[in-house]
């Protein structure tokens, strides 16, 4: 099995509180990673600083983070996240933009004028985030006029359309009704063909039902990682097996 | 106490409020109407076509209008907001974006401190900036000394502005690997583009209304001049000098002066909102 990520006793920082204590995993190829674990356990840290959002958020990190077996260090941050894409937790369309606009921002404003192929990958995007046919027609229409659930697929959307390698999804459908959920599931299972998506959830049947491989943290370790399947049914760890069957967290 | 009491006695407390708040709303917009009233009832037998487009009369005579003033006031704010409005927004950018070091928090302190400035010693400045340099009194020392007092308002509003977008959308696009830069110029902006036009109209109003530091600076002059190198006629320094005459016709076309600033100033806030609107300003 050949891995598209692989991060290496990474420990992250808020200032002087540690976040990540030594989290080592590997990321395979065209597979979803499921990270769960409760409320402050590290999730989402590890989760943006596989893109280095982390940084941006004033926060440090010690630990290398391989893409490609190349330390994302070593790419420019405006790059690597070309290549790591993220959808937040939040549905975050830019507000002063249309729908068509929206997904077609990181490649207008990296400087993409051809108005053909942005067309082309605007509807190319829309389709694979399975949103499409409930707003072609309205286009021009600002992006956050749709309602909730079309907002989070329209974000996805907007990370699909610069095409990158990974997808980071942050409690994607944390916000959203059942409905909308099961579209986005639905949208996960068929994203992992082309693209490798690494997903935060706070939600475990949702972690069962999207991934292949499930990590489990607490207190910013990772206390175990393994097929998905293994995690829910038979882990190794009695920490994990309190949390997957409800007894804490 | 019964159920139904401290129902009434709650909306009765509620309504006593509202009741407050309205008062309040009218209190703040009653001296704005008795103002507004006021100088028009004075200035209105000065306020004719003749007004908007002749010259001056000489002393001694009745009549004539104040063309040039109009004329000039315009110019004068043009040169003022071509000068302070850039240096203003990018100023409340760099605050609002990169501002969290020592040095951002000794300009935004200096920056509160120049807005406390009476306006009368910017008007000193601009006179040693330039009047003295150029030798002469001049439409672009006025314009200058306009431009510093919008700095201070325009940088404050603009960064307290930006600092109201959600950095969801700051992230969102760092996320799409959109650069710092260009992130900031094409989403965090036009997000606060509305703030921001309130604070520049703000600062424009304020500026438009100043006498003191344009009475050496720009001067004032009864001919028709769009030189900027040369002095130039301001409605609110005709105000003032004409206020102060012993003419009767004078102080009515000083009180048409004052009215017509007051409607110049609306006029420029509505054509402003109309050219800032945008495509979805009304949605959010």
């Amino acid at each position: 099995m050949t891995y598209k990520m692989k991060a290496e006793g990474v420990n992250a920082f808020f200032g002087k509180t540690q976040a990540l204590k030594g989290v080592s995993l590997d990321v395979p190829e065209n597979q979803v990673v499921a990270v769960i674990g409760p409320s402050g356990c590290g999730k989402s840290t590890f989760l943006r600083c596989l893109n280095r959002m982390h940084e941006v958020a004033g926060g440090s990190r010690v630990g290398s983070i391989l893409l490609d077996g190349e330390n994302i260090d070593d790419i420019d941050p405006v790059n690597l996240r070309r290549r790591v894409g993220m959808v937040f937790q939040k549905p975050n369309p830019f507000p002063t933009m249309s729908v068509f606009d929206n997904v077609a921002a990181g490649l207008k404003l990296n400087g993409t004028r051809d108005r053909g192929k942005l067309a082309e990958v605007v509807e190319r995007s829309l389709r694979q985030a399975a949103l499409w046919d409930e707003v072609k027609d309205s286009l021009q229409k600002s992006g956050v006029s749709l309602s909730g659930g079309q907002q989070q697929r329209l974000c996805i959307a907007r990370t699909l359309a610069v095409d990158p390698e990974v997808i980071l999804m942050d409690e994607p459908a944390s916000a959203l009704d059942p409905i909308s959920t099961a579209k986005i599931e639905e949208l996960i299972f068929q994203l992992k063909s082309s693209y490798t998506v690494v997903i935060v959830t706070h939600n475990m049947q949702q972690a069962a039902r999207v991934s292949d491989m499930t990590g489990f943290f607490y207190m910013g370790n990772l206390i175990e990682y393994d097929v998905t399947k293994k995690i829910f049914t038979a882990p190794s760890m009695k920490q994990t097996e309190d949390y997957v069957t409800g007894r804490f967290g | 106490m019964s159920a139904a009491f401290v129902y009434r006695w709650r909306k009765a407390k509620n309504l006593a409020m509202t009741g407050l708040s309205l008062l309040s709303v009218g209190a703040a917009l009653v001296p704005l109407f008795l103002i507004f009233f006021y100088t028009l009832s004075q200035g209105i037998g000065a306020l004719n076509l003749d007004f908007f487009i002749h010259m001056p009369k000489p002393v001694g005579e009745t009549g004539g209008g104040m063309a040039n003033a109009i004329v000039g006031t315009g110019i004068l704010i043009l040169i003022g907001s071509a000068f302070g409005l850039p240096i203003g927004i990018l100023a409340g950018i760099y605050l609002a974006e990169y501002g969290h070091t020592a040095f951002g928090a000794v300009t935004r302190f200096m920056t509160d401190v120049m807005s406390g400035i009476p306006s009368i010693v910017v008007g000193v400045v601009a006179y040693i900036l330039v009047v003295l340099p150029m030798g002469h009194f001049s439409a672009l020392a006025g314009g200058v000394a306009l431009g510093l007092l919008m700095i201070p308002t325009v940088t404050r509003t603009t960064e307290e502005m930006i600092k109201l977008v959600p950095d969801s959308y700051r992230e969102a696009a760092l996320a799409l690997g959109i650069q710092r830069w260009r992130a900031t110029l094409r989403v965090i902006l036009p997000a606060a583009l509305k703030g921001i036009t309130t604070g520049v109209l703000l600062a424009i109003a304020r500026a438009a209304g100043e006498t003191a530091p344009l009475l050496f600076t720009s001067l004032g002059n009864r001919f028709w001049s769009t030189d900027v190198t040369q002095p130039i006629a301001a409605l609110t320094v005709f105000a003032y000098d004409y206020s102060k005459s012993p003419f009767e016709d004078w102080i009515r076309q000083s009180w048409a002066a004052a009215f017509v600033l007051i409607l110049l100033i609306f006029v420029v806030n509505v054509l402003f909102r109309i050219v800032t609107r945008g495509r979805f300003a009304a949605e959010r």
